[in-house]
C-alpha cells in the first residue's frame, strides 16, 4: 500500500526529560521517527521539552515545540497547527499519557486529528493492567494470578488470595516506578501506599510473584496487512523479579529451543493481534518456568521502548525508522532492508554474534537508597557490546561500563587465585549473602562464588540465574586460573596460543597483564608486533542477516576471527569517540554534541568514524555517521580502531569525560587529537596548574588548597575559613563533592573521599555563600572567541551547576558584570589555545566575579544554548577543528535573543524513596527541560511544568526556612501573599515573619505533634513548599516535609533564589495566558 | 582440544578444534542461519550428502530430546559451529549435543570463524568439504574434498527414505502451532493421505495428523499403482534431499498421479511436481537454509515467513525479477499452473498451484521445526482441496 494521502501533517510528542526508564532512547526513535516521516513528504511537527534532543533540532520537523508536555500545551499546538494525525508511539509512556489525556479530554476529536500507530483503545487495553488481563485471557495466555486495587483495603483482599512474595505494580508509570516486591505484610503496605501515590491513576496491580522464572522479550513489527515479524528475541540473565532495564540482557535468547521460542513467537503475535496494535512496534514480555517451561505473559508496550532500541542496535533493524513508516500505510514488504539494500523490512532478522546490555546504576549518588534490584528500574544507563561469543560479548560489556573494572575483578582479592590464609569460609559466606538478593555487582560476585569452589547448582539456588551463563562465567574463571598459572612461570612472554584464546574470549589486554602480572603495554606489543597482520584484531559486521547477503552499511564491531570485513576507505577520516554510558553528570547532552559533530564532518566532506557502547543513543545509529564501531571507549579498543582506520585525527571534546580520560593515553601513543590540545586540558583540569594559569591572567578563583593528607586538610580549611567545599581533582558530575561547615565534616569527608580516590589530593575551596553562579560558553578557532552563551544561575552558587536552573541571558546581572564575564571567556579561551568548545562556570558575590572550572570541551550546556540562541555550537565547534575559522563559518558574534530561555533539571527522587532531594555540589539531576517564553516568569513556569511540578496559581504556601534565609523570606512571602496565597510556617520562620509584621499562620514540624505539615501536604492542603536547611542535623528533621512535597508532585523550592523564581512564575501565569511559540519562529527560521 | 580442519575443494583451509566423533567426513559445505533449532536441523533428511554449518555462534545450549528430532537419526554428514555448549541448560534436555554426535559417529568443528566460512560460501557458492580430525595435511585434505561426490544429479532420497510403509498416527500435542484463525481445524472427517517419503520430517507427518489425516507412509519407489491400491483421499509429497533430477522414478509416479487425487507437495516433493508438470529445476549458489525467510503469497499479497531448506528451485520460463501484481501463470500439458509465493530475498518460486487440477506445492516448509508457524494454513488448504474434491 502507498503512504497516505488523506493526511499531510503529523504531531508526535517527545519524552520530555531524561528520567530513570526513560532515556535518549525516545530521542534515537523520535529523532528516526522526525527524519522518515519528513521524508515522506509530510509536515511534522514536534512538541518535546528536552532541549538536549537531536529531535528537537529546528531542522528535524517543520515546527518544533520546546514546551512541556502537559495536556494543555499539546492542545495548544494542536489548535494552533491543525495537525491532521497524532503519532503517540515514539515518545514513550509520556507520549502515551499526554495522548490518552488528550482522548479523554476530547481533544483529538474536537480538532479532527487521526491517532496513528496506536488506537487509544491498543493503547488502553495494552496499558491498563485489568484490561490486558482479559485480555490475555480470552485469547488463552495465562499472566500471573493478580487483581487491581485502588486502596489499601482492596489490596490486602487480593494480597490474601496470592500470598507472598507478591508483587505489586503501579498503573500508568514508567520504568516500573513505585513498584516493588513485598515478603511481608509490613513491606506490603508500605509498598503499596507508595504505588498508590506513585500512579498517576491511584491504581495498583497486586500480583503472583514469579521471582526466579526466567523472563524473555520479544519486539514485534506489525503492518496494516496484518504482517508480523519478530525483530528479535532478548532473554534476560537476571531472572523475574529484576526490572528488565535493570537486568543484564542477552540477544538472541540462549537458552530456548526451537519449540518453546515459536510457542512464545505464536503468542507475541497473537497477542499484537488481540491489544489490536495496528502498526508499529512493540515489545512483550514473558516469563518461563525453568522446571516445566510453563509460560506467563507479563506485559505488553505498545510503542517502541528502551528494549526496541536496543533491538534495533542490536539486529540493524530500525524499528522506529520503519515503524514511523509502518504508521502512514507502507506495509514492510514496501520498505528495503537499509543494510543489505536488496532485501525487504518484512523478515526476520537473524544474527551471528551475542548481545549483551549491562546497566549502569548511580546508588553513591543517592545515600539512602535501597540498593537491591526490584520491579522499578533504578539504572541510569547501560552499555551494549557486541562479540562473537556470550563470553567475549560479556567482557566487553564490563569494560565499557567505565567502572573501572577490565573484566570480570574480584570483589575478594582473589584475581591472581586464592592467597594463603584466606578465610574461605568468611568469603563464601560474604559472597553467599551478595547473591541472595538481586544487587548491581552480582555479576561478580558470582564470578568469586566460582573461584571460591561454588558449583553451578549452588549459583542457581542462590540466584536463580539460569546454568548456561553461569557455565559461560565459570569457563571464563577456569581461564584465567590458566592465565594466572601461565604468568607466574613466564611473565615476559605469553604462550603465543594462550594470548590469541584470550583475546577470542574478549579479555582486555589490561585484565590479562593484571592475571599474568605483566603490563597491559607488553600484552599490546606482542599482540601487535606483525603490525596486525597475520592474526589481531578483526572487525565484522553487523548486517541483519547473519551474512546471507553483502552488507552495504559499515556498522563494525570487534572480534578475533580470521577475517576482517572493516575495509577503511582512503578517504579523509576523523574518529570522534562517543559518551559512553549515560549516568549522573554524563548525559545526552554529550550525545547530541556527538551526532553534530559527525553532521559537521560530512558537511565538510570527511568521513565521520563514531566510537560508542550506548545502544540508547542516535549517535550509535547507523545513520548518523559514515561508519560506527560499536566499541568499549577504552585506550585499547580504541587504539585497535584507529591503527585501522588511520584518521586526519580524533575527537575528544564532545563525549564528556568518558573520551577525555583517553586523552593523554592516545596522545601519548602518537594519535592526533582534534581541537583543544590533551595539554591545555590538562592545565585547565589540574588544579594547581590552573589556579598558575588564573594568576597569570589575573583573574580571581575562591581561595583554595590542596590536601594529600588529612592535617594538611584541617590546616588549609582553618586557614580559608569555614563553609569550605570539598571535592577530589579530576571529578565527574560533582563526584564526592560536598561542602563542609566545620572540623567535623572535614573529618568525616576525608574518611571516605579520600580512600574513594587515593591517587588524586583534595582540594579546598572557600565556599562563597549566598554567590550567583553562572555558566558560560564559549567557541574559538584559536583567534577569535565568540562566547555563545552565558546563563545565570536560579539556585545559588554551591548547587552543582548540572543540577540548577539557570537562565539565558541572565535576569538578575549587571550589564557590566555581563561583559566582564565575557572578556574573561575570550582570555581563558586564548590563553588555553582553545579551538573548539569552552565552559567556564563563575561565581559572583558582591559584583566580585571568581572563576570557579573551566572546561576546554563540549560542556553539558551546549544543546541547551544552541537552542536558546538558534546556533547549533556544536557543529560549529567541529568544523574549526578541522581548519575552518569562525569569520568562515559566518559566525562573528552570538545573537542576542529577545526571548528568554530558563533550563531545569530533573531529579530521580522518586524512585528513591527515603533519599533527601536537598541539592548540593554533588550532581544528582538525570535530565534538563527548557522553558522559552518572551519574559522570565513564564519561561521559569514552562520550565516547572516541564520538569513535572507546575506552579500553583493560589493555595497554602508552607515557608519553612533557615535563619539565614529570614530576611530573605520575608520578601519571598508578601509577593506570594500579594498574589492571593495563604502562608503557613514552622513556629520559627512564623515568629520571625509575625515581629516584621508579616502574618503567618504557624503550623507544627513533624516532631511538634500532629496535625503537622507533612499532614497538610497529605491532605492536600498545600500548594507550594519552600524549605531551606542548614547543617546536616536539621536536614533529617524536614526530610519528611521535602519527601512528601515529592511525592505529592508539588512545587517546591529548597533555596531562597529558587522561591523568588517560583514567585516570579507565578505572577507571570496569574496576569497573562500561555503563549507559545516553535523554535522556528523564535529564530526566524520559516 | 584437539585440532581439526575443514577444508573447502576450492583450496580454502580453516582450523578448528575436533567436535563430535572422531575421524574424517566430506560432503557439500551450506550454511543455515537459524537462531534456534539445531537438533531439527541436524535430523532433518533434506542434509543427507551435506555438512552444516550454524552461522549462530553458540550451538548446544539447550540440549537435546527425542522429542525434538526430526527423524530417527541425524542424516548430515558433518557439523560445523562457532562454539558448541559444554553445558546444556533446559528442562527437556537428555543429553549434550557433544554426546549426541558422538554417539551417531558424526564428525564436527568448532572454534572456526564460521562468518567467515559463511562469507566465503555466499561468495563462492556451496561447495564439497571435508572435516577431519586425524588428517593435518592442507593438500591431502584439499584433494580429498574434491573427490567428495556432488549432489548434483544423485539420487539421495533411497538412501534416507522408509524401507516399507508404515501408519502414523502422533499428532503436534502440546506443541502445536497456536498462531492464528488461519491454522484452526474444522475436522468433518478423516481423510486418508499417502504420503511419500523422500527423507520426510516427522513434523509433516504430525501436521498431517493435527489437521484430520490417517496418514501412510510410502518408501520413495511406490509407484502410481500401488499408491491408487491405498484408495487415498490425497497424495503428500515430502521434502527430502538432493537433486529431484536424481529421482526420475519419482517424478513419473507423481506424474501418473497429478489430477487423480489432491496432491500437496513440501520442498523436494514441490520441486519434484515441478518436473512432473514439465517445468525446469536449477540448483542455486547457495540454497536457502534458515527460519526467517519471507515469502509472498501473491493471492493474498501476505508475506509469512517462513522455514526453508532447498539447494535447488523450480523456475518458469520465464524469470520473475520483481514482485508482479497477481500471480504469474504458464501453460503445461496439465494445464495453466500459477505461481502462488515467492521469495521477498531473491524472487525465486516457492509455491505453485494448478489451476486445473487439485494440486498445489510450496518450496518452504509450513510444518517449520524449525522455524515460525506462520505458514501452518497450507496444510488446511490442503484438507480444504480434499474436502472439495470429495463433494
Amino acid at each position: 500500500m502507498p503512504r497516505r494521502t488523506d493526511i499531510q501533517s503529523i504531531l508526535l510528542i517527545g519524552s520530555g526529560p531524561i528520567v530513570i526508564g526513560q532515556a535518549c532512547e525516545f530521542d534515537y526513535s523520535g529523532t528516526q521517527a522526525c527524519k522518515a516521516l519528513k521524508e515522506e513528504g509530510y509536515r511534522v511537527i514536534l512538541i518535546n521539552s528536552n532541549p538536549a534532543t537531536i529531535m528537537t533540532d529546528p531542522e528535524l520537523a517543520d515546527r518544533t515545540y520546546v514546551e512541556p508536555i502537559t495536556v494543555e500545551v499539546v492542545e495548544k499546538v494542536i489548535e494552533r497547527e491543525r495537525p491532521d494525525a497524532l503519532l503517540p508511539t515514539m515518545g514513550g509512556q509520556t507520549a502515551l499519557n499526554a495522548t490518552m489525556a488528550l482522548v479523554k479530554r476530547g481533544t483529538l476529536e474536537k480538532y479532527e486529528v487521526k491517532l496513528i500507530g496506536a488506537s487509544a483503545e491498543a493503547i488502553h487495553k495494552a496499558e491498563d493492567r485489568e484490561a490486558f488481563k482479559h485480555a490475555m485471557q480470552r485469547i488463552g495466555l495465562r499472566v500471573p494470578a493478580s487483581g487491581t486495587a485502588h486502596n489499601r483495603e482492596e489490596a490486602i483482599k487480593i494480597l490474601e488470595q496470592i500470598g507472598f512474595p507478591a508483587i505489586i505494580r503501579p498503573s500508568f508509570t514508567m520504568g516500573g516506578t513505585g513498584g516493588n516486591i513485598a515478603y511481608n505484610r509490613e513491606e506490603f503496605e508500605k509498598i503499596v501506599e507508595w504505588g498508590l501515590a506513585m500512579s498517576p491513576v491511584g491504581q495498583l496491580l497486586i500480583e503472583e510473584s514469579l521471582i526466579g522464572w526466567k523472563e524473555y522479550e520479544l519486539e514485534v513489527m506489525r503492518d496494516l496487512k496484518d504482517n508480523v515479524v519478530i525483530v528479535c528475541p532478548i532473554e534476560n540473565l537476571d531472572p523475574m523479579g529484576v526490572h528488565t532495564g535493570d537486568s543484564i540482557t542477552v540477544a538472541p535468547a540462549m537458552t530456548l529451543s526451537d519449540k518453546e521460542y515459536q510457542r512464545m513467537r505464536d503468542a507475541a503475535v497473537r497477542i499484537m493481534r488481540e491489544i489490536g496494535v495496528d502498526t508499529g512496534g512493540s515489545n512483550v514480555q514473558f516469563g518461563l518456568d525453568p522446571k516445566n517451561g510453563d509460560m506467563v505473559v507479563i506485559e505488553m508496550n505498545p510503542r517502541v521502548s528502551r528494549s526496541s532500541a536496543l533491538a534495533s542496535k542490536a539486529t540493524g533493524f530500525p524499528i522506529a525508522k520503519i515503524a514511523a513508516k509502518l504508521a502512514v500505510g507502507y506495509t514492510l514488504d514496501e520498505i528495503t532492508n537499509d543494510i543489505t539494500g536488496v532485501t525487504k523490512a518484512s523478515f526476520e532478522p537473524t544474527i551471528d554474534y551475542v548481545v549483551v546490555k549491562i546497566p549502569r546504576f548511580a546508588f553513591q549518588k543517592f545515600r539512602g537508597a535501597d540498593p537491591t534490584l526490584t520491579t522499578q528500574m533504578k539504572s541510569v544507563g547501560e552499555v551494549m557490546a557486541i562479540g562473537r561469543t556470550f563470553k567475549e560479548s560479556l567482557q566487553k560489556a564490563i569494560r565499557s561500563l567505565e567502572l573501572n573494572m577490565n573484566g570480570l575483578s574480584s570483589r575478594e582479592g582473589l584475581d591472581r587465585g586464592i592467597p594463603e590464609e584466606f578465610d574461605r569460609e568468611q568469603a563464601l559466606e560474604r559472597v553467599r549473602q551478595h547473591l541472595r538478593t538481586p544487587i548491581a555487582e552480582r555479576l561478580w560476585h558470582v564470578a568469586d562464588g566460582i573461584r571460591l569452589g561454588l558449583s553451578n547448582d549452588d549459583l542457581f539456588a542462590l540466584t536463580k540465574i539460569d546454568p548456561w551463563f553461569l557455565e559461560q562465567i565459570r569457563e571464563l574463571m577456569q581461564f584465567e586460573a590458566l592465565l594466572v598459572g601461565q604468568g607466574g612461570k613466564k611473565p615476559a612472554a605469553l604462550a603465543e596460543s594462550l594470548l590469541w584464546e584470550a583475546k577470542e574470549l574478549g579479555f582486555s589486554d589490561d585484565r590479562i597483564a593484571q592475571l599474568t602480572g605483566a603490563t597491559a603495554a607488553s600484552i599490546r606489543k606482542q599482540r601487535t608486533r606483525d603490525g596486525q597482520g597475520r592474526r589481531g584484531v578483526t572487525y565484522k559486521r553487523v548486517d541483519t542477516c547473519a551474512a546471507e547477503f553483502e552488507a552495504h552499511t559499515p556498522y563494525l564491531y570487534s572480534t578475533y576471527g580470521s577475517e576482517c570485513e572493516a575495509r577503511p576507505t582512503d578517504r579523509k577520516k576523523v574518529i570522534i569517540l562517543g559518551g559512553g554510558p549515560n549516568r549522573i553528570g554524563q548525559g545526552i547532552e554529550f550525545d547530541y554534541c556527538c551526532v553534530h559533530a559527525a553532521m559537521a564532518l560530512r558537511e565538510e566532506g570527511i568521513e565521520s568514524i563514531m566510537v560508542n557502547c550506548n545502544p540508547e543513543t542516535v549517535s550509535t545509529d547507523y545513520d548518523t555517521s559514515d561508519r560506527l564501531y560499536f566499541e568499549p571507549l577504552t585506550e585499547e579498543d580504541v587504539l585497535n580502531i584507529v591503527e585501522r582506520e588511520q584518521p586526519l585525527g580524533v575527537v575528544l571534546q564532545f563525549g564528556g569525560q568518558t573520551p577525555l580520560k583517553l586523552a593523554l593515553p592516545l596522545s601519548k601513543a602518537g594519535v592526533r587529537i582534534l581541537g583543544t590540545s590533551p595539554e591545555a586540558i590538562d592545565r585547565a583540569e589540574d588544579r594547581e596548574r590552573f589556579r598558575d594559569l588564573l594568576n597569570k591572567l589575573g583573574l580571581r578563583q575562591a581561595e583554595s588548597g590542596m590536601a594529600r593528607s588529612v592535617d594538611e586538610a584541617l590546616r588549609i580549611a582553618s586557614q580559608i575559613s569555614y563553609p569550605v567545599m570539598v571535592r577530589p581533582s579530576y571529578v565527574l558530575g560533582g563526584r564526592s563533592m560536598q561542602i563542609v561547615y566545620d572540623e567535623s565534616g572535614l573529618l568525616e569527608y576525608m574518611g571516605s573521599a579520600v580512600k574513594a580516590s587515593s591517587k588524586h589530593p583534595v582540594l579546598i575551596d572557600k565556599y562563597l555563600s549566598d554567590a550567583i553562579e553562572v555558566d558560560a560558553d564559549a567557541i574559538s578557532d584559536g583567534t577569535n572567541v565568540v562566547v555563545a552563551g552565558i546563563m545565570e544561575h536560579i539556585e545559588e552558587a554551591g548547587v552543582h551547576s548540572g543540577d540548577s536552573a539557570c537562565s539565558l541571558p541572565p535576569y538578575s546581572l549587571d550589564q557590566s558584570v555581563i561583559e566582564e564575564i565575557r572578556r574573561q571567556m575570550k582570555v581563558l579561551a586564548l590563553e588555553l589555545g582553545v579551538i573548539g568548545l569552552m565552559n567556564a562556570q563563575f561565581a559572583i558575590k558582591d559584583h566580585t566575579i571568581y572563576v570557579l572550572e573551566v572546561n576546554p570541551r563540549g560542556s553539558r550546556t551546549v544543546p541547551f544554548v544552541s537552542k536558546a540562541i538558534g546556533v547549533p555550537l556544536a557543529k560549529l565547534a567541529m568544523k574549526t577543528m578541522v581548519g575552518k575559522s569562525l569569520p568562515e563559518l559566518g559566525l562573528l558574534e552570538a545573537p542576542a535573543p529577545l526571548h528568554l530561555s530558563v533550563k531545569e533539571s530533573v531529579f530521580p527522587f522518586n524512585k528513591f524513596p527515603g533519599v533527601d532531594v536537598l541539592l548540593g555540589p554533588e550532581m544528582k539531576s538525570t535530565g534538563e527541560v527548557m522553558g522559552i517564553d518572551q519574559d522570565f516568569g513564564w519561561a521559569f513556569a514552562k520550565s516547572q511544568a516541564g520538569a513535572g511540578s507546575p506552579l500553583p496559581k493560589g493555595g497554602t504556601a508552607f515557608i519553612s526556612v533557615k535563619e539565614s534565609d529570614r530576611p530573605a523570606a520575608l520578601d519571598v512571602v508578601q509577593q506570594l501573599q500579594r498574589l492571593g496565597f495563604t502562608v503557613q510556617a514552622t513556629s520559627g520562620t512564623a515568629a520571625y515573619l509575625r515581629n516584621h509584621g508579616v502574618p503567618a499562620e504557624t503550623v507544627n514540624k513533624v516532631m511538634e505533634g500532629r496535625p503537622h505539615v507533612v499532614d497538610h501536604i497529605k491532605n492536600g492542603q498545600v500548594a507550594l513548599v519552600v524549605n531551606t536547611v542548614s547543617t546536616a542535623s536539621s536536614h533529617a528533621d524536614s526530610l519528611s516535609i521535602r519527601r512528601e512535597a515529592l511525592n505529592k508532585g508539588l512545587a517546591y523550592y529548597t533555596t531562597i533564589r529558587g522561591a523568588r523564581a517560583a514567585v516570579m512564575g507565578i505572577e507571570a501565569i496569574l496576569k497573562k495566558e500561555l503563549t507559545i511559540r516553535s523554535l522556528q519562529e523564535y529564530h526566524h527560521r520559516s | 582440544m584437539n585440532k581439526a580442519w575443514l577444508a573447502l575443494a576450492d583450496g580454502t583451509i580453516f582450523e578448528g578444534r575436533a567436535l563430535g566423533y572422531k575421524g574424517e567426513t566430506v560432503g557439500e559445505v551450506v550454511f543455515n542461519t537459524a537462531m534456534t533449532g539445531y537438533q531439527e536441523v541436524l535430523t532433518d533428511p533434506s542434509y543427507k550428502g551435506q555438512i552444516i554449518t550454524m552461522t549462530s555462534p553458540h550451538i548446544g545450549n539447550y540440549g537435546m530430546t527425542p522429542e525434538d528430532a526430526e527423524s530417527r537419526r541425524i542424516w548430515a554428514e558433518g557439523f560445523i559451529v562457532k562454539e558448541a555448549s559444554q553445558l546444556a541448560s533446559n528442562w527437556r534436555s537428555q543429553q549434550l549435543l557433544q554426546d549426541y554426535l558422538h554417539e551417531a559417529k558424526i564428525v564436527g568443528i568448532e572454534g572456526l570463524d564460521t562468518r567467515a566460512l559463511t562469507r566465503h560460501l555466499r561468495e563462492h557458492g556451496s561447495q564439497q568439504g571435508l572435516i577431519t580430525h586425524v588428517d593435518g595435511d592442507p593438500r591431502r585434505a584439499v584433494e580429498k574434498a574434491q573427490a567428495a561426490p556432488s549432489i548434483v544429479g544423485r539420487d539421495l532420497a533411497t538412501a534416507v527414505t522408509c524401507q516399507e510403509a508404515y501408519r502414523w498416527t502422533e499428532g503436534s500435542g502440546e506443541w502445536a502451532p497456536s498462531l492464528d484463525h488461519k491454522t484452526g481445524v474444522g475436522a468433518t472427517r478423516r481423510w486418508r493421505v499417502v504420503a511419500y517419503d523422500f527423507g520426510v520430517k516427522l513434523n509433516i507427518l504430525r501436521r498431517l495428523v493435527d489437521v484430520g489425516c490417517d496418514v501412510t507412509v510410502v518408501p520413495a519407489s511406490t509407484t502410481a499403482t500401488q499408491v491408487e491400491a491405498l484408495k487415498p483421499d490425497g497424495i503428500f509429497l515430502s521434502n527430502g534431499p538432493g537433486d529431484p533430477e536424481g529421482v526420475p522414478y519419482a517424478i513419473e509416479a507423481v506424474r501418473q498421479l497429478i489430477g487423480r487425487h489432491p496432491i500437496f507437495g513440501i520442498c523436494l516433493g514441490h520441486q519434484i511436481l515441478g518436473l512432473a508438470l514439465g517445468l525446469k529445476t536449477y540448483k542455486l549458489k547457495f540454497g536457502h537454509h534458515g527460519a526467517n525467510h519471507p515469502v509472498m503469497d501473491l493471492r493474498t499479497r501476505q508475506v509469512e515467513i517462513t522455514s526453508q531448506n532447498h539447494n535447488f528451485a523450480v523456475e518458469v520460463a520465464h524469470p520473475i525479477s520483481a514482485i508482479p501484481d497477481r500471480p504469474p501463470v504458464v501453460d503445461t500439458s496439465f494445464g495453466q499452473v500459477a505461481v502462488t509465493h515467492l521469495s521477498l530475498n531473491d524472487h525465486s518460486i516457492e509455491g505453485l498451484v494448478c489451476l486445473d487440477r487439485p494440486v498445489f506445492s510450496v518450496q518452504y516448509h509450513p510444518e517449520a521445526s524449525p522455524g515460525p508457524h506462520d505458514s501452518a494454513y497450507l496444510f488446511t488448504e490442503f484438507i480444504q482441496l480434499m474436502e472439495k474434491q470429495h463433494v
